[in-house]
């Protein structure tokens, strides 16, 4: 195909993709150089019956042409990324001189806002990725085991917690669990603990999420798997019976092997989708006990009277190079194998 | 000696069995449960003295007379008005199944067909784009689109539902495109078709099933979308699961928390009654996007 076709073709697709994806980038690196400008006061006079008095008011007119001259805010350099809501340079150069063991470090290190959401978002990504593609895998190996006919039916039951928008999946389980839920009450009972809560410590938080985590995300491993399973080579599967192996054997040496291309690309497809876990935060209404890197930059852009532009850019810029750093080895592992999907 | 190698030892098939009974309750349970409980009122499906109650109803029996309410369904659609958030989600789910299937096919078919190395490039480019989470893109959007004056208005959200999702769209459709024969566009144009003729009278005509399956994956997307609609739609034109999660922040009040239960099942319930006539596209094309 020439050139020109090729660019009026891939044109709109590249162009959308470009404005809304790439130039982000670079406005977000622009944007976390700068703070909210401070408001300007001004002191005024105000006289009424009973005497005059000095008041400060924001100057709205300064404001105004202030924000008409920097629109991004002040200028604040690296200050952001260092500040005690993201790295905290300061606080972890205190926690690191103080004469403490390495488990009180730790935990102080983990009550700083970011170091805390990275904490959770990186437990939640590398406890539920393998898990979720573990319970996919044992749910397809099922399905081939049992008769051919209940295939679609269990297919259909499985997509359930995937298709569900996850918001909303969080919050079906998240009213189960409550203590006057079904599972809530019926975990109290079994434990005989009528005061269980599962909201109100951080630890069964933490397990709460990585459970919903596994639950939603081992659908999409059960179906990628799954075809896999039937692509296996029955040729290779039954010279190995006769040649006497078992069926761990034949798992081990033919299945596995035939599926490792496939597991290697769910691994990469789940790493990135559970390393932006904030909906669930959401759903089970767990910020007190959790969060997560998006979740900070959410809660930023939420925050009530004005949103923290600066700041959110520069969670966001750190996000991206984690990401970028959880992501390269798998990725420049995998470069084959993309080159031959991409048919290049 | 005869070998039956199809045959599955009793007790492995028994092993399977137990555990995918486990499984489907786990995946399933939740939902039927939910589904059963928005027709009851709150003292049965929030019952401190257990299950019995939400499944019995006998709150919802003295409440209302009936065993079953749909008290809380007309709470949340007339009185919150959640119909105009169903309109909303209807005008951005549209337009992004439309315009993300126009982009997606053409660009997907110039990369299917291109043979140079700068196609494979921009396929790479893309996977990297998928990895970078929504909400951090949302942060760069928020201030120029202040600027410009487009921020709260469905066609933003919908522009960049589809620019979010153009890397998957890519991918997939671009899977099937290479599973059409080069040889079908090279004879429509040698019997004088230009490109884009081969492409929407040649090309097009076969590749439904991708367009479908595509179009299915778009319109989960935008359908089950709360990060982009939630931060980039005024309150005004808000889509019904950020309305949902809204809802939850507002209903302390007694009877309030079922509306949000009504509203779970209302956006859900049309998705389970629709997966089984695209089940067999879904899987496919779940599948069809990692084999490539």
């Amino acid at each position: 195909m020439p050139h020109r076709t090729f660019i009026a073709f891939i044109m709109p697709s590249l162009c959308t993709m470009l404005i809304f994806i790439a130039l982000p980038l670079v406005s977000l690196a622009y944007q976390s150089l700068f703070i909210e400008a401070e408001k300007p006061i001004r002191v005024v006079q105000t006289c009424d019956p009973f005497g005059c008095h000095l008041e400060s008011r924001v100057d709205s007119q300064a404001l105004a042409k202030l924000r008409a001259q920097e629109p991004a805010g002040r200028f604040n350099g690296l200050k952001t990324y260092t500040n005690p809501s993201h790295l905290a340079f300061a606080d972890v150069a205190r926690i690191w001189r103080q004469p403490t063991g390495i488990a009180s470090k730790l935990n102080q290190l983990f009550e700083l806002p970011l170091y805390r959401a990275l904490a959770f978002t990186l437990g939640y990504t590398l406890i539920v990725t393998p898990l979720s593609i573990f319970l996919g895998f044992g749910i397809a190996a099922a399905t081939n085991t049992l008769p051919d006919g209940l295939r679609a039916s269990i297919t259909y039951v499985t997509l359930l917690p995937m298709i569900v928008p996850s918001v909303l999946g969080a919050l079906v389980l998240f009213w189960m669990i409550d203590s006057r839920g079904v599972i809530g009450s019926a975990l109290a009972y079994l434990l005989n603990e009528p005061d269980l809560s599962l909201k109100t410590s951080p630890t069964l938080t933490w397990v709460t999420l990585f459970v919903y985590g596994i639950w939603q995300s081992a659908p999409y491993a059960f179906i990628v798997l799954f075809a896999g399973l039937q692509s296996v080579p029955k040729d290779t599967l039954e010279s190995a019976m006769i040649d006497g192996a078992t069926r761990w054997a034949r798992l081990r040496y033919v299945v596995l092997p035939h599926l490792r291309p496939l597991i290697n690309f769910l691994a990469i497809i789940s790493l990135m989708d559970n390393f932006r876990v904030f909906e669930a935060i959401i759903g089970f209404n767990a910020a007190a006990n959790a969060s997560s890197v998006s979740l900070l930059i959410f809660e930023d852009l939420r925050s009530s009277d004005s949103p923290l532009y600066g700041s959110a850019a520069a969670s966001s810029m750190l996000t991206i190079l984690c990401i970028a750093v959880l992501l390269l080895p798998s990725m420049v592992s995998n470069w084959k194998n993309f080159k031959l999907k991409a048919g290049a | 000696m005869p070998l039956n190698f199809h045959r599955t030892p009793r007790a492995i098939l028994f092993a399977a069995a137990a555990f995918m009974v486990v499984w489907l309750l786990i995946a399933g349970f939740p939902f039927v449960w939910t589904l059963w409980g928005s027709f009851k009122v709150e003292g049965d499906f929030f019952s401190y003295q257990g299950w019995i109650d939400a499944v019995a109803g006998r709150n919802t029996l003295a409440q209302t007379g009936h065993l079953v309410t749909l008290g809380a369904y007309r709470g949340v659609w007339i009185e919150e008005q959640f119909w105009k958030a169903a309109l909303h989600t209807s005008i951005v789910t549209i337009a992004v199944v439309m315009v993300s299937l126009s982009f997606g096919s053409l660009g997907a078919y110039a990369l299917a067909r291109s043979g140079h190395r700068y196609a494979y490039w921009i396929l790479v480019a893309a996977l990297v784009f998928r990895a970078i989470p929504g909400i951090a893109l949302i942060s760069g959007y928020l201030l120029p689109f202040f600027r410009l004056n487009v921020w709260g208005y469905p066609p933003t959200a919908a522009l960049v539902l589809v620019a979010l999702n153009q890397p998957f769209t890519l991918w997939l459709l671009h899977s099937f495109f290479l599973t059409i024969p080069r040889d079908l566009d090279e004879s429509a144009l040698v019997d004088g078709c230009t490109r884009f003729q081969a492409f929407r009278l040649v090309i097009m005509p076969v590749m439904w099933p991708g367009v479908v399956t595509t179009g299915i994956f778009s319109f989960l997307t935008a359908y089950s979308d709360f990060v982009v609609c939630s931060m980039l739609l005024s309150d005004r034109n808000q889509t019904m699961v950020p309305r949902i999660v809204a809802f939850l922040g507002t209903t302390q009040e007694t009877g309030r928390p079922m509306y949000a239960v009504a509203a779970v099942v209302s956006v859900t319930l049309p998705l389970f009654v629709l997966i089984p006539f695209f089940q067999k596209r879904i899987v496919n094309g779940l599948a069809g996007a990692v084999k490539g």
